[in-house]
């Protein structure tokens, strides 16, 4: 690199988080609270066939019978579900924008903001994206050219209309309804998000790309993600998400569902950062994902990568369910957490199939006053023959009042899995940053080097571009934390 | 609620009788025990800390309790020889839950040292039993150890003063004796003062086949630079149930060695809280659990580093076979501010067959930075290749399975600090993987 490094970490450092605008658009807010009335009304806005109001309302009724979950290692303040708003379209016209002139220049600014290839002349990126602010999503790039191929990549409503019988098919079938508290709300009031199929054989040509953002005050934003990879293909799908900053805090309750069918491949990254909140603590997202995918067919390969830095509180476990015979899975993670931010996140690690493997790789960087857990289960049933796990989760603790724990569960029912685990704990060693100092490098800088190569296992495993940006987060996240 | 139920209905009944024939000090927390108990019940699965055992269709059966103390006719020195040969021990039995009231041959105690039943040393040294009886185990947060307050009469003593160093091992043999389905509620108190040394090897058998349920609470205390060791070493039979919760506080420069081992058994669950209390204070927890047919293991273990300096080094190792099921938690609490903390916790498990089932949760809970925590797990079978090369030296694949699953266990004996016990037990292990040890060795009973 030729330009003065330290110039630019600086540069980085002082930027805070610079996602905090919001965008004054006209948005399409419906009246706070939810009953069953809000129920139908998202699902009458959204023109929606009656199988799928239907679907909503069992959820609801369901949700309504449950409880907000207590056993994560998170102090949530109590949500008042009847503050929010469960709809906010930014777009308010008919049925979503047809072409890019159609979409509200102000938007469009904000997604340029966020350095998101919307327009056309930044095919370069070689992206194909579909953005999704509050509960719509605004613009599906590079339709065309996938739909040559036969890829399905637009945003959830429109594959309700254009190809239901997929969606009747796959909707909750990894993640049902009543999964879990936020599923449930989730199902009920699910607003966008995307729909991928990639038909038999077809490798996608391009990294395919969702990014959040929530920009109306008080709404929650509940987008749902649905994944198909039929036989002999291969997706590799990005995720990312932005909010600004409100003092209020702002909830986020996704479902990501991913089927994997013969010899099939999905990589799955995210980088994750929704608003933290500010230094005192005040402000940010609560996160409450629900992510799952199935390796349904023989030799199908499941990849899930995820930077985790923003948000108040992150309750995410982006799980697998190896039920095909031979199949693999993948879950790599780096979780920042500073200031007042809490962190409670890892994966599931399901074993039905015969021969299936998996592997973690977890992450954890803790500084300020924040709290970050490891939360893992790995089960392996009794017809799972000859699975193998191995899963690793390390922990860096940078300062005195921050807190790094780990709780792994592994439940073996069959005698031939061979299952292992393995944690540390550590601060960074004063030999380190000695070294470092003696070469002349700042104490922080030294921090920032040695926390990218902690994270270096996981970040090799994100595409370029996000692997780049996620780099740059990881500074940014720390900043401060030092000293 | 209904498995309280039966239990409330016959504290209330008979609460005087009791109390009659126990001692003030194990009355006074009654009321309380009583008050937490009718309040959090037994524990569910639904609790983290009892997800794997479920403890209230475990109390539900019918037992008979022997609240009026009757005498047990039995003398454990004529039937009973749970020898250790090269060892000499002072040798105490508890018969259920009662203090065994014969002479004590071989016992030899230094001046000072205490040891006998905990219902006559209250009578006798009321304000020492006061002081530390009830302080560790906290009724209010555990169902099991409310309980055992509630119905407990009587038990153990064991007290060393300042600087005192009991060389002899003591060894207790806790008895289960009935000819219907029995349970027992002990309560085992063991205080080392300053500087106080002690050894301490407790093993359980059970002599009839009916059904037992044995509930105890140990609480330790060892002051500062205190050394103690306890071993506690199971074989009882298919048709026992076992709760032991086990409360240790250490104060500065303390050494504990616990190390628990479960040949034999129905179900067992130990339950393990050690709180590093003091600077420089080092804990060494070990566990091994072999165990097939239907028998079950739950091992959970709590270690609360509330200090900087302190170290805790924690091993348990299980084999099933069969049906078996074992579960083991472990948790490692640092506490802001316990800089320079060590901590390693290793939880390695081998699964013979495809019923047999293992949980294993070994957990970190971290809040200073300066430290060095690590924990592992694994859940596999034998080495293959190990096996192999074996066979290919002549070694049948039936002997070469044991001799591994003998040396994979050796690891916790190993952890032991009696040499002539080590031996016994490397004996006994081997006995009980080539499936000889049927029930307990040495006992005049089962040899007939």
């Amino acid at each position: 690199m030729q330009v003065e490094p330290n110039k630019y970490v600086k540069e980085l450092t002082q930027e805070k988080y610079k996602y905090g605008f919001t965008t004054d658009v006209h948005t399409d807010i419906i009246e706070k609270g939810l009953d069953e009335k809000v129920v139908r009304l998202i699902s009458e806005k959204k023109g929606e066939p009656d199988w799928l109001l239907d679907f909503r309302l069992k959820a609801f009724r369901y949700w309504q019978q449950l409880e907000m979950p207590t056993w994560a290692h998170l102090t949530i303040p109590e949500i008042d579900y009847q503050a929010i708003s469960y709809y906010a379209d930014p777009t308010r016209k008919k049925d979503g924008p047809k072409s890019l002139d159609e979409v509200d220049p102000e938007l469009i600014k904000t997604f340029d903001k966020l350095g998101i290839p919307l327009e056309e002349r930044l095919a370069l990126s070689g992206m194909a994206v579909d953005a999704v602010m509050d509960s719509v999503s605004v613009k599906t790039t590079f339709k065309e050219t996938l739909m040559e191929k036969g890829i399905i990549f637009c945003s959830i409503s429109e594959a309700v209309r254009e190809h239901p019988d997929l969606v009747k098919q796959y909707l909750g079938s990894v993640v049902g309804y009543r999964d879990n508290f936020f599923a449930a709300l989730n199902s009920a009031v699910f607003s966008d998000g995307s729909f991928v199929y990639i038909p038999k054989g077809v490798r996608c040509p391009m990294e395919l790309s969702t990014y959040f953002r929530i920009n109306a005050a008080n709404t929650g934003q509940f987008e749902r993600t649905l994944i198909v990879a039929d036989d002999d293909s291969y997706v590799s799908y990005l995720e990312g998400c932005t909010a600004p900053m409100r003092d209020e805090n702002q909830l986020h309750a996704a479902i990501v569902e991913i089927v994997v069918m013969n010899r099939a491949e999905v990589k799955y990254s995210t980088v994750q950062n929704w608003y933290p909140g500010d230094a005192e603590g005040k402000g940010g997202v609560y996160n409450f994902v629900t992510k799952r995918g199935n390796c349904k067919g023989v030799d199908s390969k499941l990849s899930w990568t995820q930077v985790e830095t923003g948000s108040a509180i992150t309750w995410k476990y982006p799980s697998c369910i190896l039920s095909g015979d031979n199949s693999t899975a993948e879950f790599y993670s780096v979780a920042v957490t500073n200031h007042f931010q809490q962190a409670d996140t890892g994966t599931k690690m399901i074993h039905l199939g015969k021969n299936t493997r998996s592997t973690i790789v977890s992450k954890g960087i803790s500084a300020g006053k924040s709290q970050n857990s490891y939360r893992g289960l790995v089960r392996v049933s009794g017809r799972a023959d000859n699975a193998r796990n191995y899963s690793q989760c390390d922990s860096l603790l940078l300062g005195s009042h921050c807190g790094a724990h780990t709780f792994p569960y592994m439940d073996i029912h069959n005698e031939t899995a061979v299952v292992e685990h393995e944690a540390t704990t550590s601060k960074i060693s004063e030999d380190q940053i000695f070294y470092c100092n003696q070469r002349g490098i700042s104490t922080e800088d030294a921090v920032g080097l040695i926390v990218n190569g902690y994270a270096k296992e996981v970040l090799n495993k994100l595409p370029m571009e996000f692997a780049v940006e996620a780099q740059k987060l990881l500074s940014v996240s720390l900043e401060g934390s030092v000293g | 609620m209904k498995s309280e139920q039966q239990y409330i209905d016959l504290f209330s009944q008979c609460e005087a009788m009791i109390c009659r024939h126990s001692a003030e000090a194990m009355n006074a927390p009654r009321a309380k025990a009583f008050a937490d108990f009718e309040r959090i019940g037994f524990p569910t699965r639904k609790q983290e800390k009892y997800k794997y055992t479920e403890v209230a269709d475990l109390f539900a059966p019918d037992y008979g309790l022997n609240l009026n103390r009757l005498p047990i006719p039995v003398n454990p020195y004529e039937v009973f020889k749970c020898d250790v040969p090269n060892m000499s021990t002072s040798l105490y039995f508890v018969v259920n839950d009662a203090f065994d009231k014969h002479d004590h041959p071989a016992a030899q105690l230094p001046e000072g040292v205490l040891f006998g039943s905990l219902k006559e040393m209250s009578e006798q040294h009321p304000e020492l039993v006061k002081k530390y009886y009830g302080k560790l185990a906290d009724t209010a947060k555990d169902g099991v150890a409310a309980f055992n307050t509630l119905f407990a009469q009587d038990g153990v003593l064991m007290y060393v003063p300042r600087n005192k160093v009991v060389e002899k091992p003591i060894q207790l043999v806790n008895i289960l004796r009935a000819d219907v389905d029995f349970m027992v509620n002990r309560r085992v108190l063991v205080i080392l003062e300053e500087g106080a040394q002690a050894k301490l090897l407790v093993c359980d058998h059970a002599m009839d086949n009916v059904n037992f349920l044995s509930t105890q609470v140990v609480e330790v205390f060892a002051g500062e630079n205190a050394v103690f060791d306890l071993y506690e070493l199971e074989e009882t039979h298919d048709s026992t149930v076992r709760f032991s919760n086990l409360y240790v506080r250490q104060e500065a420069g303390s050494n504990v060695l616990l190390n628990g081992m479960t040949l034999h058994n129905g179900t067992t669950r130990n339950t393990t809280e050690v709180t590093l209390a003091g600077r420089g204070a080092e804990i060494n927890l070990c566990g091994m659990a072999i165990a097939d047919r239907n028998e079950q293991v739950d091992n959970h273990t709590f270690i609360d580093h509330q200090v900087p300096d302190c170290t805790s080094n924690e091993l348990f190792k299980y084999v099933l076979d069969h049906q078996a099921t074992g579960a083991f938690a472990g948790k490692v609490l640092v506490r802001e501010g316990a800089q320079r903390t060590c901590s390693q916790q290793t939880n390695r498990n081998i699964c013979a067959t495809r019923e047999a089932r293992m949980y294993t949760q070994p957990q970190l809970e971290i809040y200073a930075d300066d430290v060095k925590c690590s924990h592992g797990a694994t859940v596999g079978q034998l080495d293959e290749n190990a096996l192999f090369y074996m066979q290919q030296r002549g070694i049948s694949l039936q002997e070469a399975r044991l001799l591994l699953m003998f040396a994979f266990v050796n690891e916790v004996v190993d952890q032991i600090r009696m040499e002539a016990l080590k031996d016994r037990l490397h004996l006994l292990v081997e006995k009980r993987f080539r499936g000889e040890l049927n029930k307990c060795q040495g006992c005049a009973i089962c040899k007939n």
